[in-house]
């Protein structure tokens, strides 16, 4: 899938305020989101910071999206669980699944192992991106975010996106 | 100065000012002092008050939007500063309490003694950027801030202190908070609105 499709798909399910930082895998998404007036898009300094963005973003009445890599993970880890969690703050996380299957650069194998697990640990709902289910799977977030009101993360391996 | 006091002096000069404030002290304090539909208060993701203030503001660019912040928590994110000064939103007043510890887990030091805050919030960007350490400065600063065009940065510098005895929780549940809160933004809205249609 192209990185304009994508994004029109998450656009077409509501997701209209974005935030995050970049992946290789998603660098021409977040390109596009820099340069296509329709998007906001902030680039955040961090993926906590992303996180924080995109709450006070849906506080004042969008639809949030963060984009990072799974290694960002961690870092936000503290804000869901103590920030959107507690209060129910939704947001859609498209995470970049580096390490996946164990293939990667040696930086990514620990997250990539135990990333899908981490967001398990603290009941955060998830799926991954295939080829196939792109368009399916942003639908079922918007469903999780609006009617759960939690942040759901979309994990998405390489050779999704073009 | 006191905490209480630079915060009670906040509290009763605010109009219809949105306020985020940080975990803690702070939060314990401003909702002790005036609990009102528009305060939000962060019980938990120590530092990021700074950021879901600039994703409020930047989203509702008609509210102006007060940071009830600590050094602790500024520290903790200082990206937070180059953030809000890259943006350059006119509507926030970062309103900084310094007492250069960590005062809501007993007063340890935070490193706020030797660097200065003031300093990097105007490399950062922040249109205004000031420091205070006394009460008529702090009250003329106050007043000026809330009237300029921000972004802009008040560093106030308060006692350590011992927590009052007895400073309540945030009795209202986090789900409470945030309705109610988005409630008073949707006011703010169709208020405005009505104005700007009536006119």
């Amino acid at each position: 899938m192209k990185a304009e499709e994508f994004l029109n798909l998450l656009a077409s399910a509501g997701y209209n305020f974005f935030t995050g930082v970049p992946c290789s895998l998603i660098g021409d998404v977040i390109l596009l989101l820099e340069k296509e007036p329709r998007f906001t898009y902030m680039p955040a300094v961090r993926e906590d910071v992303a996180v924080g963005l995109a709450a006070g973003a849906y506080l004042g009445g969008k639809v949030p999206c963060v984009l990072m890599q799974n290694s960002g993970l961690g870092q936000c880890l503290n804000a869901l669980t103590s920030l959107n969690l507690v209060y129910k703050i939704p947001c859609l996380l498209i995470v970049t699944w580096r390490g996946y299957k164990g293939k990667d650069a040696p930086e990514h194998l620990v997250m990539g192992k135990a990333c899908a697990k981490v967001l398990k640990c603290v009941a955060l709902p998830y799926k991954k991106l295939t080829p196939k289910n792109v368009a399916k799977s942003i639908k079922w977030s918007r469903k999780i975010t609006s009617k759960k009101q939690i942040p759901v993360a979309l994990f998405l391996p390489k050779g999704v996106l073009q | 100065m006191k905490t209480t006091a630079v915060l009670k002096c906040v509290m009763e000069t605010l109009r219809d000012e949105f306020v985020v404030a940080a975990n803690g002290r702070i939060s314990r304090d401003a909702f002790t002092l005036k609990d009102r539909s528009q305060n939000f208060y962060m019980i938990g993701s120590m530092g990021l008050a700074s950021s879901i203030a600039l994703g409020l503001a930047v989203t509702q660019p008609q509210c102006k939007v007060v940071i009830l912040d600590g050094d602790g928590n500024v520290l903790m994110n200082l990206g937070g500063l180059p953030q809000i000064g890259e943006l350059l939103p006119p509507n926030i007043i970062h309103i900084v309490l310094d007492n250069e510890t960590y005062g809501s887990t007993g007063n340890q030091a935070t490193i706020s003694r030797k660097i200065y805050l003031e300093k990097i919030a105007q490399a950062s960007g922040y249109l205004l950027s000031e420091k205070v350490t006394e009460e008529g400065a702090f009250k003329h600063a106050l007043e000026k801030f809330l009237d300029a065009q921000g972004p802009s940065f008040l560093l106030v510098k308060v006692e350590a202190e011992e927590e009052p005895k007895g400073l309540p929780r945030v009795s209202h549940s986090p789900i409470f908070i945030r309705d109610r809160f988005m409630e008073a933004i949707k006011n703010i809205g169709i208020c405005r609105m009505n104005i700007s249609f009536g006119s």
